[in-house]
């Protein structure tokens, strides 16, 4: 049997994206993507959760009972969330005081729990790698345009901090886009966040809407 | 075969339009919107037009946007009544930019992303108020004391361009005459330990108050005005008496019962119904007719609960003023009212059984 990666890729990042598509984890989406940098770090926290925990249930996957199967899983991300947090505490102390509570909470992330039941427990080793990866990517991703955007419109900085979690050498991408700036505080608050989420579910609709008109015109009919 | 047809009720036509009532109101408002605009001089008048411009032209770009045709959408006149009641609850002196991502957030935001006309949840211009309060407390809570045309303090034209349009130097910017509002120099006396009436701005009076020659928002500060707009739009039938009778009841009901228990705390209702944007708010905000409910009984219910919201938040909350998120918080409450709260269907008891010939008056009501 031949598993897809490439579709596997493709729904991750895009078709069947954690956030855009299936509107999971919006809770600790929306209340630390305040700051690009904050977003980075937790969607990396969050995909290295999504990835062990995939490895982990699709090994075990036989071995558990229908009837246990949630429990299991929690206590899987569990595991691995405090190794997460403990780890991020000792090394990059100053991004956790940030995030400070989302880290735990990834253990309640519906998006991990989901990709565990919905994925992993019904496949090898290797595609559940690949699927925690990219969905992993995917969060990431739009955790950090929704960072940059609410960061960009809220403070007129970009990647504020970055030093803090990414070492001194990456100060450079610390950027401050707009000098003397007020700050737009209504960006940076909770509301702010559904706001600028509302507008990005909508820019992807209209990508996707003008993409496939694009490629009707291309092939002259519709495609499925 | 006959070329007459059924024609179904109702047969006459009262001529209402969404622009004749958008024109309505508007000229309701003039009255206070011209002493403001006397009253707060040439940088009232640049922030009243800044605002105004800038609803009508996001709304033509939503507009055109959304694929919509853009000339009957923009002169039923909905947005301009948009920018216009926003442009009344602003600081008098605020820069431009306030007005511009005001009206932004007004059609943008909260009405073409609903879907446009008589589509929003909220009022356009309380969610536009609310954003900006939140986002930039300083300018929208710094007042100036009024400074009529042909007063010595009047700042000329020039200077008005400078106000409005930021080019002043910091230093300048310090010079010009602040001054708190009535409900936010109560606030910060009574912060500070003192009590009522001691509390009170040195030079007021109900009277002031009533008359609008105080600091305060741009068409905010005359209640006469603005009640004198409010009647007439009753005596139009633009509106029904319902929510703004609810509103002010439900303000001067809560007001005068905890000034009458300690009057060293709280302000006595006079003040409360003569300051800020209550009036504005009951007569032209609350009665919304797309934000609002439906039946009579909700209106009373909507109107009474903007009034003791509103009561609440100058009193126990972090701001001064209320009026907008009051009417904020009773607009999401509007579909859950209109589905609690609905009229007896006629030939119907009040649990929608269907009535008998001979029924006493006692089922019917």
């Amino acid at each position: 049997m031949s598993t897809d990666y490439g579709r596997i890729a493709r729904a991750g990042l895009w078709d069947n994206n954690v956030v855009l598509v299936q509107s999971l984890a919006l809770c600790p989406l929306l209340a630390v993507t305040g700051t690009a940098t904050n977003g980075l770090g937790l969607g990396l926290a969050s995909t290295f959760v999504l990835v062990a925990s995939g490895i982990l249930v699709a090994l075990i996957r036989s071995l558990i009972t229908p009837e246990v199967r949630i429990p299991i899983f929690v206590l899987i991300v569990a595991v691995l969330v405090t190794l997460v947090d403990l780890g991020m505490n000792a090394w990059v102390h100053d991004l956790h005081r940030v995030l400070g509570l989302f880290i735990p909470l990834i253990v309640t992330n519906c998006a991990i729990l989901g990709r565990a039941e919905a994925f992993a427990s019904r496949n090898r080793m290797l595609p559940a790698l690949v699927d925690g990866l990219m969905m992993g990517i995917g969060f990431t991703l739009v955790l950090v345009v929704l960072g940059a955007v609410r960061e960009l419109i809220g403070s007129g900085t970009l990647f504020r901090d970055a030093a803090l979690m990414l070492g001194d050498a990456l100060a450079f991408l610390e950027l401050t886009l707009i000098p003397d700036y007020r700050g737009f505080l209504l960006a940076i608050l909770p509301p702010g966040g559904f706001i600028a989420l509302g507008f990005l579910l909508a820019g992807k609709r209209a990508l996707e809407r003008s993409l496939e008109r694009g490629s009707l015109k291309a092939t002259g009919k519709g495609s499925g | 075969m006959s070329d007459q047809y059924l024609v179904a009720g109702p047969y006459a036509h009262a001529g209402a339009s969404v622009s004749r009532t958008m024109g309505l109101v508007m000229l309701a408002l003039v009255p206070a919107t011209l002493f403001g605009l006397w009253q707060f001089g040439w940088p009232a008048i640049f922030l009243f037009l800044v605002t105004i411009a800038a609803a009508v032209i996001a709304e033509a770009v939503c507009l055109r946007i959304a694929g919509k045709p853009v000339r009957p959408f923009l002169t039923d006149g909905s947005a301009l009544l948009s920018g216009w009641l926003l442009a009344l609850t602003l600081p008098p002196w605020a820069p431009w930019w306030i007005g511009l991502v005001g009206s932004l957030i007004a059609i943008v935001v909260a009405k073409q992303i609903f879907g446009g006309i008589g589509q929003n949840l909220f009022n356009p211009a309380m969610v536009a108020r609310v954003a900006l309060l939140i986002s930039f407390p300083l300018e929208m809570t710094t007042f100036v004391a009024p400074t009529p045309f042909l007063s010595a303090a009047a700042p000329d034209f020039a200077a008005g361009l400078d106000i409005t349009f930021d080019t002043l130097e910091p230093q300048a910017r310090l010079d010009a005459v602040t001054s708190a509002s009535v409900l936010g120099h109560i606030r910060n006396e009574l912060g500070q330990g003192l009590s009522l009436p001691q509390g009170l701005p040195p030079d007021y009076s109900a009277l002031r108050g009533a008359i609008g020659t105080v600091p305060g928002s741009l068409g905010e500060t005359s209640a006469l005005l603005i009640l004198l707009g409010g009647l007439f739009l009753l005596a139009m039938r633009v509106i029904t008496w319902h929510i703004p009778v609810a509103m002010l009841g439900a303000i001067a009901l809560s007001a005068g019962l905890l000034h009458l228990l300690d009057p060293s705390r709280f302000a006595d209702p006079v003040l409360h119904l003569v300051s800020g944007a209550t009036l504005l708010g009951a007569f032209f905000i609350a009665t919304d007719l797309v934000t609002s409910p439906l039946s009579v009984r909700g209106q009373l219910l909507f109107g009474a609960g903007c009034g003791l919201l509103v009561f609440i938040i100058r009193t126990w909350s972090g701001y001064p003023e209320g009026v907008a998120f009051a009417v904020m918080l009773m607009n999401a409450c509007t579909p859950l009212i209109d589905h609690w709260v609905q009229p007896r269907i006629y030939g119907r008891d009040r649990k929608g059984a269907p009535l008998e010939p001979g029924d006493d008056a006692e089922r019917v009501r």
